[in-house]
C-alpha cells in the first residue's frame, strides 16, 4: 500500500521527495531542489541542481548572480520532467512572474504543492490552474476568515483619489520588490495613470526583468533625480522597509501607503504608521483558499505555512481530512 | 454610506490636522444633503446611538459561522466591530447599500427589535469598510481622532468663514444642518444665532514675550489677574435655559449639574471651571476626576465640588455686552454677581500693580493661597472689547516659568505622518535606587515636541546609533551613567500617579534643551521631583 507520505514528507530542510531525491523550496542548501517561485524565502542560493520555470531561474540569477546553483534546469509551464521514478510538472500558480505549483506523480499518486498562490487576475503572470490530485498541499498565509481582499482596482482607485485630494504631497507606496511592485505599477497603468512613476533603486533590476518578460510598466524614473517639491503629486514605489526609513525624507510630507494583505487589519496599519493601507495581496485570501480546496476536492489537504489551524478547521467542517505540516522558514508576506 | 465609511477609514489613520481638515472638508463638499449633515453630527458627537450591544452583534455573527473560527478571528484582530465587519458571511440578495441618512432615520425611529432585524440586512448589503463604519456608528462613539472643534473648522473652511461664525450659530441648529450648508454655499442668509443660552465664540490671549512686549506696553493700560489652572468655560442662563460650554463650544452641561443649578444670574459669563472647596481652589488633578464624563453622580459631586471663577461678562440680562470695554464689562460682572450671588460662582480678583517689575515679582512669588496654584498671570487691556479668536494686543497670558528637570532618554518611538521616518517620541527617566541598592533609571514621562527640525535629525541619529533593542516601532536606547543623552525637560505641573511606576506624572512635558554636554549620570534623581511635589502640596 503506497501512502502519500512515502512520496513527500516534511524535513527540517523542507518538503522532501524520497523516490525522486529532491526537495521543494528547501530553506537550506540541498543537492536537488524544485523551486516554485522567486521570493527569497522559497528560492535560496547554494543548491546543487535546481529545477524551476525559466522566469524563476531568471529571477534567481538576477538576485543571486549567475552561479546561484551548480546546475539550473528550466521547466516551462506544462512540461514534465522525470526525477528518477517521479514525474514533475510545473503549472501556473498566479502568485508572481514564473510562479508555479509543483505537480508530483509517482505510481498512480498525484500530489500538488501549491507554493504561494492566488486566484484573482494578475496582469503580470498567468492565472492559477487547478489540478485534480490525491493530496493538495496549500499555503495558508491568509488562512483566517478576516482576510478577504477587496477588488484591487478599487484599492488603486482609492490611491488615485488620495493623490488628487492631496496634490501637494507625495504618495509613497510600500510594495514587495518582486511581484507586488510590478503588479501595482501595471494596475496603475490600467487605471489610466500614465505619468512617470518613481521607483526605489532596489526595484530597478526586477522591473527591467519584468519588462524583458513582456510586462510593460510604462515610464519609470529613479526616485533620486528630482528636487523635493518635484515629487508633489507623484507616486513613488519602494520596498516596505524604505517607506519609514531615512530614505523617505526626500519627499514632501509623504502619504505613506502600503500594499499588502495585512493591511486588512487596522492595528497592523497603525503599528507601521501607514496612512493609506492598500489591501492588495499576491496570496489567496480566505475565500480563495476555501474555494480552491472546495474546487479541487483533494483526498487530503496538507498545509505548509501560515495560519494552518483555521484552514484545517474549515476543511474538517467540510469533510476533507487535513493536516498541518508545520514547515518552518517561510516568512509572512512583506513582514520585514 | 460608502463615502462616509471611506472618510472614517482615512481619518482613523491620519495624524496630521491639516490632512484631517482636507478629508472632512472635501467630504462635506462632495456629499449631498442630508447625508453630509448626519455625518457632521456624528463627527461632532451630536449624534450617538446605542442601538446594538456588542453581545447582540456577536450572537448574530456566530449564528452564521463556526464559533471557533470566529473566536480565532477575534483573537487576531482584537476589536469586535472590526472583526465582524471583516468576517461577516454575506447572504446573497441584499444588494443595495443603504445611504447614511437611511440608516440614521431607521436608528432614530425604529424600536430596538426592528433595528436588530435591520442590522443584518445592512451588514449583508455593505462592504467591509461600510460594515465597520456602521458598527461604529451603532455602538456609539466613532473614535477616529476628530474633535468636534476640528469638524466645525472643516465646515467653516467649506464656506470660507471663520470657525467662530460657525460656533456662534451652532447651538441654534439641528442635524442634518441643511440651513448651515445653504449659508456656507451662499444659497441663503446666515442662520440666526438667537437661541437662548447659546455659545458665544471665545476670546483668547496671546502668549507674552516679556523680552519684547513690555517695552511697547504701558502698565496703566492693563488689568492683571491670576491665570487659573482649570478649564475655560462659558456659563449661560437665559430665558430658563442653562448651559455650560467648553471654550470650543462643546456642551458639557450634563456633566456639571451642580454648577448649573447654582447659577442665579441671568446672562452669560466667561470663567474658569475649577474644583472649589469652601471657596478655595483645588489642584487640577481634582478637576480631572470630573472631566470627560457624560454624567456626574452625587458622590462624585460631593467629593469634587465644581464651581466657576468668573472673569468676564458676555451677556447681561439679555443685553449683549461684548462690544463694551473690558473695564465696563468687569464692573457689570461684579454688580451682577453681587445682585445674584451663586454659591458655586465667585469672582476672579484683580491684582493691582504699578510697574511691570512689580507684576513680575508677583508672578515669580505669588502670595499665599489660591494664587500659588495659578498657572501665571493674565493681562487684559482695560479698553478691549470681547473679540472672538486670538487678536494681537488686547490680551496676554504670561505663564509661570516651567519646572525643569534633567532626565535621560530611555526609549524612542517612530512618529507619524511627516515624522514617520524619525524617532520623535521620547520616553525619559530619572535616577532612583533599586531594591539591590544599584542606581537605575525609572521612566517619568514622554515628550514629542520642544525641539527644532534640525535637533530632531540629530536626536534621530543618536537613537539609531545607540539602539539596544527594538520592539516594533520602539527602540530602547543606551542610557548609562557615562553614555546616553540628557534632556532638560520643562513641564507645567506635577501630580501623584498610581499608573506610573515612578509615582509621579508631569503636565505638558516637552524638551526644553538637549544637553549633549551632560553625562547621564549627572541627570536628576527621582527625589528631586518628589521634593517639587511636596512643595506644591504644602502650599
Amino acid at each position: 500500500m503506497i501512502r502519500p507520505q512515502d512520496l513527500l514528507c516534511p524535513r527540517p530542510e523542507g518538503l522532501y521527495c524520497a523516490p525522486g531525491d529532491f526537495y521543494i523550496d528547501p530553506v537550506q542548501p540541498v543537492a536537488r531542489a524544485v523551486i516554485t517561485h522567486g521570493h527569497a524565502d522559497h528560492a535560496r542560493p547554494g543548491h546543487g541542481a535546481v529545477l524551476a520555470t525559466p522566469e524563476t531561474l531568471a529571477i534567481m540569477g538576477e538576485r543571486y548572480g549567475a552561479d546561484f546553483a551548480e546546475a539550473a534546469e528550466p521547466c516551462a509551464y506544462g512540461q514534465t520532467i522525470a526525477r528518477d521514478d517521479v514525474q514533475v510538472t510545473l503549472v501556473p500558480a498566479g502568485h508572481v512572474l514564473g510562479s508555479a505549483q509543483a505537480v508530483v506523480r509517482w505510481k498512480g499518486l498525484t500530489l500538488v504543492v501549491s507554493g504561494d498562490y492566488k486566484r484573482r487576475r494578475d496582469p503580470t503572470c498567468p492565472p492559477f490552474e487547478p489540478v485534480p490530485c490525491d493530496v493538495f498541499i496549500s499555503e495558508a498565509t491568509f488562512g483566517l476568515p478576516v482576510f478577504r481582499h477587496p477588488d484591487d482596482a478599487g484599492e488603486i482607485a482609492r490611491l488615485l483619489r488620495s493623490v488628487a485630494q492631496f496634490p501637494e504631497r507625495a504618495h509613497l507606496v510600500g510594495a514587495y520588490a518582486l511581484g507586488k511592485a510590478q503588479r501595482i505599477i501595471r494596475l496603475l497603468r490600467e487605471a489610466g495613470w500614465d505619468k512617470t512613476i518613481h521607483v526605489h533603486g532596489a526595484l530597478e533590476r526586477l522591473n527591467r526583468l519584468y519588462g524583458e518578460h513582456g510586462v510593460d510598466l510604462g515610464p519609470l524614473e529613479p526616485a533620486t533625480t528630482a528636487r523635493k517639491q518635484d515629487f508633489a503629486g507623484a507616486i513613488i514605489i519602494a520596498p516596505p522597509s524604505a517607506t519609514a526609513d531615512r530614505w523617505a525624507r526626500r519627499f514632501p510630507d509623504p502619504v505613506t501607503a502600503f500594499a499588502s494583505g495585512w493591511m486588512q487589519v487596522r492595528a497592523r496599519a497603525r503599528q507601521r504608521g501607514v496612512e493609506l493601507p492598500l489591501v492588495i495581496s499576491d496570496h489567496a485570501d480566505w475565500d480563495e483558499l476555501t474555494a480552491t480546496v472546495d474546487e479541487i476536492r483533494p483526498g487530503e489537504l496538507w498545509i505548509t505555512h501560515g495560519r494552518e489551524e483555521a484552514l484545517a478547521r474549515w476543511a474538517e467542517l467540510h469533510d476533507i481530512p487535513a493536516r498541518a505540516l508545520a514547515l518552518v522558514g517561510y516568512e509572512e508576506e512583506d513582514d520585514d | 454610506m460608502r463615502a462616509f465609511a471611506e472618510l472614517l477609514d482615512r481619518l482613523s489613520l491620519t495624524a496630521s490636522r491639516n490632512a484631517k481638515l482636507t478629508l472632512v472638508r472635501d467630504y462635506l463638499a462632495q456629499t449631498p444633503d442630508p447625508d453630509r449633515g448626519w455625518a457632521l453630527a456624528a463627527l461632532t458627537g451630536e449624534l450617538t446611538f446605542n442601538a446594538a450591544k456588542p453581545a447582540f452583534i456577536r450572537k448574530a455573527v456566530e449564528a452564521r459561522m463556526d464559533p471557533l473560527l470566529f473566536r480565532w478571528s477575534y483573537d487576531y484582530v482584537g476589536d469586535l466591530a472590526e472583526t465582524v465587519a471583516l468576517v461577516w458571511p454575506q447572504r446573497p440578495g441584499a444588494n443595495r447599500e443603504p445611504e447614511l441618512s437611511e440608516v440614521v432615520d431607521a436608528l432614530r425611529g425604529a424600536t430596538r427589535a426592528e433595528v436588530q432585524r435591520l442590522i443584518e440586512t445592512w451588514l449583508d448589503a455593505l462592504q467591509p469598510t461600510g460594515r465597520w463604519a456602521l458598527l461604529k456608528l451603532m455602538t456609539g462613539g466613532l473614535r477616529v481622532g476628530v474633535s468636534s472643534r476640528l469638524a466645525k473648522q472643516a465646515t467653516a473652511d467649506l464656506g470660507g468663514v471663520e470657525v467662530a461664525q460657525v460656533e456662534e450659530v451652532w447651538h441654534a441648529l439641528h442635524p442634518p444642518y441643511e440651513d448651515l450648508f445653504a449659508w456656507l454655499e451662499g444659497r441663503s442668509e446666515r442662520p440666526s444665532p438667537d437661541a437662548p443660552a447659546r455659545f458665544r465664540p471665545v476670546m483668547l490671549a496671546q502668549a507674552l514675550d516679556d523680552a519684547v512686549d513690555f517695552a511697547k506696553l504701558d502698565p496703566a493700560d492693563y488689568a492683571a489677574e491670576w491665570k487659573w489652572d482649570g478649564i475655560r468655560v462659558q456659563a449661560a442662563n437665559e430665558a430658563g435655559v442653562r448651559r455650560l460650554y467648553t471654550r470650543n463650544g462643546e456642551d458639557i452641561s450634563h456633566a456639571f449639574p451642580d454648577v448649573l443649578e447654582a447659577v442665579a444670574f441671568e446672562g452669560a459669563i466667561d470663567g474658569e471651571l475649577l474644583v472649589l472647596r469652601d471657596g478655595r481652589v483645588a489642584p487640577f488633578a481634582d478637576l480631572q476626576q470630573r472631566l470627560n464624563r457624560k454624567t456626574a453622580d452625587a458622590k462624585l459631586m460631593a467629593a469634587h465640588p465644581a464651581g466657576i471663577r468668573a472673569y468676564d461678562l458676555l451677556s447681561d440680562a439679555g443685553e449683549d455686552v461684548r462690544t463694551l470695554d473690558f473695564s465696563e464689562r468687569r464692573k457689570r460682572l461684579e454688580a451682577m454677581l453681587q445682585r445674584s450671588p451663586s454659591p458655586r460662582v465667585d469672582l476672579s480678583p484683580m491684582q493691582p500693580f504699578d510697574t511691570w517689575a512689580e507684576l513680575a515679582a508677583l508672578r515669580a512669588d505669588p502670595p499665599a493661597g489660591d494664587a500659588q496654584l495659578a498657572e501665571g498671570v493674565m493681562l487684559k487691556r482695560w479698553t478691549s472689547i470681547y473679540e472672538a479668536g486670538r487678536p494681537k494686543g488686547p490680551w496676554f497670558k504670561w505663564k509661570r516659568d516651567p519646572m525643569l528637570v534633567d532626565a535621560v532618554l530611555m526609549y524612542a518611538q517612530r512618529g507619524h505622518g511627516k515624522r514617520s521616518s524619525f524617532y520623535s517620541d521620547y520616553t525619559f527617566g530619572v535616577w532612583t535606587t533599586g531594591p539591590d541598592g544599584a542606581r537605575l533609571l525609572t521612566p517619568v514621562g514622554k515628550a514629542y515636541f520642544g525641539f527644532t527640525d534640525e535637533e530632531l535629525k540629530q536626536i534621530d541619529k543618536f537613537v539609531r546609533d545607540n539602539t539596544i533593542e527594538r520592539f516594533g516601532p520602539v527602540r530602547s536606547v543606551r542610557a548609562e551613567p557615562h553614555a546616553g543623552l540628557v534632556f532638560e525637560v520643562a513641564f507645567e505641573g506635577l501630580q501623584r500617579s498610581t499608573r506610573h511606576k515612578s509615582g509621579v506624572a508631569m503636565r505638558f512635558p516637552r524638551i526644553n534643551r538637549i544637553r549633549w554636554d551632560k553625562p547621564p549620570g549627572e541627570a536628576d534623581e527621582l527625589t528631586a521631583l518628589e521634593t517639587m511635589l511636596q512643595k506644591l502640596e504644602g502650599r
